[in-house]
């Protein structure tokens, strides 16, 4: 699940990275926003995780 | 004195200043951790300063590379015919150590910022590893990145049209600070005690209220010095425009703290030093990336918003996600750092916006993963947790082996296991 969590951030990095450099005009801003979607995603996949083991802490 | 020297003195001296930021930001750690750990936080401090500026000095700056504006330094252009090598070779005196001191500063305030998030049990000697490899790779990287990298070269996509800006470091400096806070406050997981088995919060108090107020004063210093350097050396601007630059840094944390007192206000009913202290670095922080390009009133509406952000982010880390953070370092140096490098386009332009939005998603789906992923595997090969024992006794006891308080019995059931 953490894994997953990292590689969504990645991912949307790569989607980023991807649009920046393959496409051109109006559709580049999209993709953009896609890949930040997609890290939001990530970042509350991991977020998650976590939350679960600082319970556990106590 | 001619426009080149001028722009050299005035820059010599900002840079000068920035260390007020590291005290400010290390006596605010100091001073919201507790008075059992204090004397640690403030060796912490210095040890992982030390680890940084070295590192960085071997390695860094060579990884890193000089800023893309540096050739139009002061109106005159300025011959860099090298590339940095290793412990600074081929380094000039003049302008381009300048920059390499700049750097060394500036990665010396990145490395305190983690230690906030990892206060009360973070090991001197995992610290000051863990210092190395943000100074030695995450720093440098996004660093060069964000000054002669694919972030500073956007402006060529026709697409975007415009390269990322951050003056005085919001992304590079705090944001890839904030974000290696989080990615230990995730790996050693919360203070003993902090969460009931019912995932509830415990309230650990600041040990020093005036330690956390006064370092706000001392981080102001510092921060005027950071964000004029840092305009001056990455994006040429010229030495009478850097006034421009200490009043947006100082207007944008004015409003950080008064948005943070307002907040607090309304959501305790009464206001909170702590906050109020938080906020106003939240201020700073924010104001960092666009200190230079915003105007008076937009710097202002960034620091407001930063203020109040990190008030409902502080609580949120503690009761939404269950990040032990005692410093509020997440909130102050991650989020309004981001917040920061966003406010430039939401103020400028819906180019610079998406310019700006690369930035952002570089540090959360690039450095976020790397730095945790290198502080995750260093931590299978040195302990970065102190036992449950060297927590209770107190990291100055425990790691030091003197308190920071001798005479005084701050807490008599300091050493009785709970």
């Amino acid at each position: 699940m953490k894994l997953g969590g990292f590689l969504l951030l990645l991912s949307g990095w790569g989607i980023v990275l991807a649009a920046l450099e393959l496409l051109h005009g109006g559709a580049v801003a999209p993709f953009i926003l896609a890949g930040f979607a997609t890290e939001w995603v990530g970042l509350a996949v991991v977020a998650r995780t976590h939350s679960g083991r600082s319970e556990d802490n106590h | 004195m001619g426009d080149s020297a001028l722009s050299f003195v005035l820059c010599l001296f900002f840079i000068l200043l920035i260390p007020f930021s590291m005290a400010g930001v290390a006596l605010i750690n100091a001073g919201l951790g507790r008075s059992r750990s204090a004397a640690h936080a403030l060796t912490a401090s210095l040890c992982v300063v030390a680890s940084a500026g070295l590192i960085y000095y071997v390695c860094g700056f060579r990884l890193q590379g000089y800023p893309q504006q540096l050739g139009h330094f002061g109106g005159i252009e300025q011959q860099v015919t090298r590339w940095p090598g290793l412990f600074l070779q081929g380094v000039d005196y003049g302008v381009p150590l300048l920059a390499a001191l700049l750097g060394i500063f500036s990665v010396g305030l990145c490395s305190i910022i983690p230690l906030g998030a990892a206060s009360d049990r973070f090991r001197l000697s995992a610290s000051c590893l863990s210092t190395v490899l943000l100074a030695a790779v995450t720093y440098p990287l996004f660093a060069r990145w964000a000054l002669n990298g694919f972030l500073a070269h956007l402006a060529a996509k026709p697409a975007i049209g415009r390269s990322y800006l951050d003056d005085g470091g919001s992304g590079t400096i705090q944001a890839v600070g904030g974000l290696t806070a989080l990615a230990l406050a995730w790996l050693l997981g919360p203070r003993r005690g902090k969460y009931s088995s019912g995932g509830v919060p415990a309230a650990i108090p600041a040990h020093n209220g005036v330690f956390v107020l006064f370092g706000s004063f001392l981080a102001w210093v510092g921060w005027t010095g950071l964000n004029a350097a840092g305009a001056m050396l990455s994006n040429a601007v010229a030495p009478e425009r850097s006034l421009l630059v200490v009043m947006n840094t100082s207007l944008a944390a004015m409003a950080g703290g008064l948005a943070a007192a307002a907040v607090t206000r309304i959501r305790f009913r009464r206001p909170d030093a702590s906050l109020i202290a938080n906020g106003w670095m939240a201020g700073l922080v924010s104001s960092s990336a666009g200190c230079a390009s915003l105007k008076p009133a937009t710097a202002i509406l960034t620091g407001f918003v930063a203020g109040a952000l990190l008030v409902i982010c502080v609580e949120w880390f503690e009761v939404g996600i269950k990040v032990d953070d005692p410093c509020g370092s997440i909130s102050v140096h991650a989020v309004a750092g981001l917040w920061g490098v966003v406010a430039v386009g939401v103020f400028t332009s819906g180019a610079q916006l998406m310019a700006q939005i690369v930035g952002v998603t570089t540090l959360l789906g690039f450095v976020l993963p790397l730095t945790y992923t290198l502080n995750w595997t260093l931590a299978r090969v040195v302990a970065y947790r102190v036992s449950s024992d060297g927590e209770r006794q107190g990291l100055d006891l425990y790691e030091l082996g003197a308190d920071a308080y001798p005479d005084f019995v701050v807490h008599a059931d300091e050493f009785t296991p709970r």
